[in-house]
């Protein structure tokens, strides 16, 4: 058999300015040898034309910078969302659009239940489109009063419980003292716990425990197949605690030879000294491979905005509300900072607010000049609020930016009429500031709390439409093309991979998007409807309909 | 119950000093230290007896764990760990707001808050406090506090001093004020005095800049007024304990952690008494004395 394989496709949009547009292309070893006209890869010697994508469209495979592995763990529990939802098995689960839908669901999900005491565990509840009801324990309790019930919200940081999760929580008692726990009138907790340290208790009771944010092993092969039904390539997993055993299951997942990812999991910071931070990375970065991307930090400055939790500039939430919390003290993000400069480990800074923006600016100035690196690429995360100014600051400063275009879909209408007000609320994730100042700019999911699919990410930044239709910043839209460039080569660079993928081109790894259409040419607003008939990663080819 | 105290402030007001100061005169208490990560609390090594990835062990049976981002996670396991510390004190990151930490102990059954301990450096506390990113986070916490502890009094002028004990009772309106050099309080500060008539040596206090003293009580007393007295800043003291007879024959336990006291049931005792601590240049036991005669 020929070492040589040739796909033909109806059309191989390449995000290579040269040569934009091709129709073979030939792949050795993993990797790209050439594209263009079959007359022009034949050169290369005795080929296998492979003509299975002749009706499809290729693009380099998407690139998600800013995703959670653990959305793969959380498909094993009842999907409870408002939007219909693909699962890692490709089924789509239709929202529901009342309590009533949530609680048949659930019901449907307890009566397959063998084992009495199973807990029955939901996630990704959110009554912000159900007129914001408070779910009760006794709404649950109509689903079970026997075994314990536990339903995450779309935030992650709201748990609804039963009266038997509490009961073996130990928390079935008055005396809870928590501005995260409501009380009812009889002075027990009415089910609702605000906050990932409120519901920790309840946690391993209904199968959400602590290491929850970290992907197992079955949750990671999850999450890679709906990397391939969503033409995603490469995907990050930001953060990780990536202990050692965290660091070999993964090493081992992504390295059989049907897994289809390229994961790059980022070192949460949380836990460390700034120097064992630095010193553990790069005992990481030495056991990278092709696979598994190892050797960065992700850092959280503040927290979110719908959760008042982010720390906002003058003059602050819209409602009032008092700012938000640091996460970590400017001291010690400075020094993070300097450390990883100096080791040459790209940070990546979760700033939702715009004070916190600025403290990430401020802190990470004064560590440049005293640690000069040309080419750091030390990302902003999510970056919400950022204003011109604080664009063209990163800009000279050179860092990378990563805006959350599905949040202005989910929560635009929330941020606009509550959380920041209408001015704000227009320029969040402000995609085409960021790309008129030059800042290297890309978009992202989130995913779990918004579903992984980057044509759908694409979609909210070139329209920029929220839940409930309106279109909010005309003035930040982006074109397709510029959101499809952010979803392949522009989350590429902020991971220093744009040389090895992001793009169809000579030398680059053989990883593909296979799409029925051709996204540079449809409907602006049918971008997010195109279908994904799956990925080719490394050369190796995976139908979405075959896993 | 396990008592728990936090212990707040932003960095460099001197929570490590605190702390090893605590670990030298645990009193024979098992103190279990809880802290964000090892690495940032270093402790004195000749306390150190053995050390692995999420535990330090300390001389006469005290413990330090590390809890990065899950507190409550680790206070659960720490309720699994036999023998059951005495005592848990918990230090707060520099940019916690030690009220949310004290509010997270009522989640767990078996343990009982016992005072937001918030440490202010003598020197840039004021300046802290107008800060673009950290003003609004530093008056947080000092609202928050019990007792506020104000370090490197050695450091500045004694005038310095008294304005910011002036502004520290604007700004900490619950707390009683404590000057200390070099991490220098009174174990029975920071945990609270242990009921008095049990521990006879606990007037011994690590220097004389701290004074308690026990009154007997022998006749029922007026609890409210009694409350209230004790609270009051005029008295000087920072905390007391101990069980007060009631005029219907009850036994309260009444616990004062700076401006603020609790009062709760207790089986009936034979012996009543207070014990109450200060500095020993604020406690006033003239006036105490006539409070204790007087309700």
């Amino acid at each position: 058999m020929a070492d040589i394989t040739i796909f033909q496709a109806r059309t191989i949009v390449t995000m290579n300015p040269s040569a934009p547009k091709a129709t073979h292309v030939a792949i050795r070893d993993g990797r790209i040898l050439g594209v263009g006209a079959l007359s022009d890869l034949q050169g290369w010697g005795d080929y296998e034309l492979n003509t299975q994508f002749a009706d499809m469209t290729l693009m380099p495979g998407f690139v998600e910078g800013h995703a959670h592995a653990m959305e793969g763990t959380l498909w094993r529990h009842v999907y409870c969302g408002f939007f219909d939802r693909m699962d890692p098995n490709g089924k789509v689960w239709d929202g529901l659009k009342t309590l009533d839908d949530v609680l048949d669901r659930l019901k449907q999900a307890e009566a397959e239940l063998t084992d009495p005491d199973a807990p029955l565990t939901g996630f990704q509840l959110d009554p912000i489109y159900m007129d914001n009801i408070t779910v009760t324990r006794h709404d649950l309790d109509q689903v079970s009063a026997t075994r314990p019930i536990g339903i995450l919200h779309a935030s992650g940081h709201i748990l609804n419980v039963n009266t038997k999760a509490l009961e073996l929580a130990g928390m079935m008692r008055t005396g809870l003292n928590h501005p995260g726990i409501e009380l009812g009138a009889d002075g027990m907790s009415i089910g609702v716990l605000k906050s990932p340290e409120v519901y920790m208790p309840v946690g391993p009771i209904i199968g959400l425990d602590r290491a929850a944010t970290d992907a197992d092993e079955p949750g990671l092969r999850d999450f890679a197949k709906l990397c391939v039904r969503t033409g995603t390539t490469t995907v990050t997993d930001l953060a990780s605690r990536l202990d050692d055993n965290a660091v070999g299951m993964m090493l081992r997942v992504t390295g059989e030879p049907t897994f289809p990812a390229r994961v790059v999991p980022l070192k949460f910071f949380m836990g460390h000294t700034p120097e064992e931070l630095i010193s553990i990375t790069l005992e990481h970065k030495k056991k990278s491979t092709d696979q598994l991307r190892l050797g960065r930090i992700k850092v959280i400055a503040d927290g979110s905005i719908q959760g008042f939790s982010a720390r906002l500039r003058w003059p602050g939430y819209h409602n009032g509300a008092p700012n938000g919390l640091w996460y970590i003290a400017p001291e010690q993000l400075s020094e993070i900072y300097h450390r990883a400069l100096e080791a040459d480990i790209c940070v990546h800074t979760h700033t939702n607010g715009d004070q916190a923006t600025d403290l990430a600016l401020d802190m990470l100035s004064p560590a440049l000049t005293a640690h000069p690196r040309p080419d750091h690429r030390f990302t902003l995360q999510h970056c919400q609020l950022a204003d011109q100014a604080q664009f063209r600051r990163m800009k000279s400063l050179g860092m990378c930016v990563n805006l959350f275009a599905n949040h202005h879909f989910y929560w635009g209408d929330e941020h606009y009429r509550l959380t920041v007000g209408p001015e704000r609320a227009e320029r969040m994730n402000a995609c085409r500031t960021a790309l008129d100042i030059d800042v290297p700019m890309t978009i992202h999911s989130d995913a779990p709390v918004t579903p992984l699919a980057p044509l759908f990410t694409a979609w909210c930044a070139v329209n920029r439409i929220t839940a409930s239709g309106r279109i909010q910043g005309e003035a930040e839209k982006i074109s397709v093309e510029e959101a499809l460039q952010a979803v392949t080569l522009g989350a590429a660079y902020t991971l220093h991979l744009d040389g090895e993928i992001g793009s169809i081109e000579v030398g680059k790894h053989a990883d593909f998007a296979v799409l029925d259409a051709d996204p540079t040419t449809c409907d602006p607003m049918t971008l997010k409807d195109i279908g994904v008939w799956g990925t080719v990663q490394g050369g190796r080819i995976f139908a979405a309909a075959d896993l | 119950m396990i008592p728990v105290t936090t212990i707040g402030g932003y960095l460099g007001a001197g929570k490590t000093t605190l702390i090893n100061h605590l670990l030298r005169h645990p009193d024979g208490q098992k103190l279990a230290i809880l802290v964000n990560e090892f690495g940032a609390l270093s402790i004195d090594e000749d306390l150190i007896e053995a050390q692995d990835d999420d535990l330090i062990s300390i001389a006469g049976g005290c413990i330090c764990c590390s809890f990065g981002d899950n507190l409550v996670g680790a206070l659960m396991d720490l309720m699994q760990r036999q023998p059951r510390p005495d005592h848990i004190v918990i230090e707060a990151s520099g940019v916690a707001i030690p009220g949310a930490i004290a509010a997270s102990l009522s989640l767990i059954q078996g343990l009982k808050p016992n005072g937001v301990v918030v440490l202010a450096d003598s020197e840039t506390v004021r300046d802290l406090s107008n800060d673009t990113y950290l003003g609004d986070t530093i008056l947080r916490q000092l609202k928050d506090a019990d007792l506020v502890i104000a370090t490197k009094t050695d450091l500045v002028a004694e005038s310095w001093s008294h304005d910011l004990g002036n502004w520290l009772a604007t700004v900490s309106p619950r707390a009683a004020l404590v000057h200390a050099i070099q991490g220098r309080v009174s174990s029975d500060i920071i945990l609270g005095p242990r009921s008095p008539g049990m521990h006879p040596e606990q007037n011994r206090h690590s220097d004389s800049l701290f004074k308690s003293k026990v009154f007997p009580i022998s006749r029922p007393l007026d609890l409210k007024a009694l409350v209230t007295g004790l609270i009051s800043p005029e008295l000087g003291i920072t905390r007391a304990k101990g069980f007060v007879l009631t005029p219907t024959g009850e036994t309260v336990l009444v616990q004062v952690i700076g401006r603020r006291a609790e009062t709760s049931t207790s089986p009936n005792r034979s012996q009543h008494a207070v014990v109450c601590i200060g500095p020993a240049h604020t406690i006033n036991t003239q006036e105490l004395d006539r409070l204790f005669n007087s309700v």
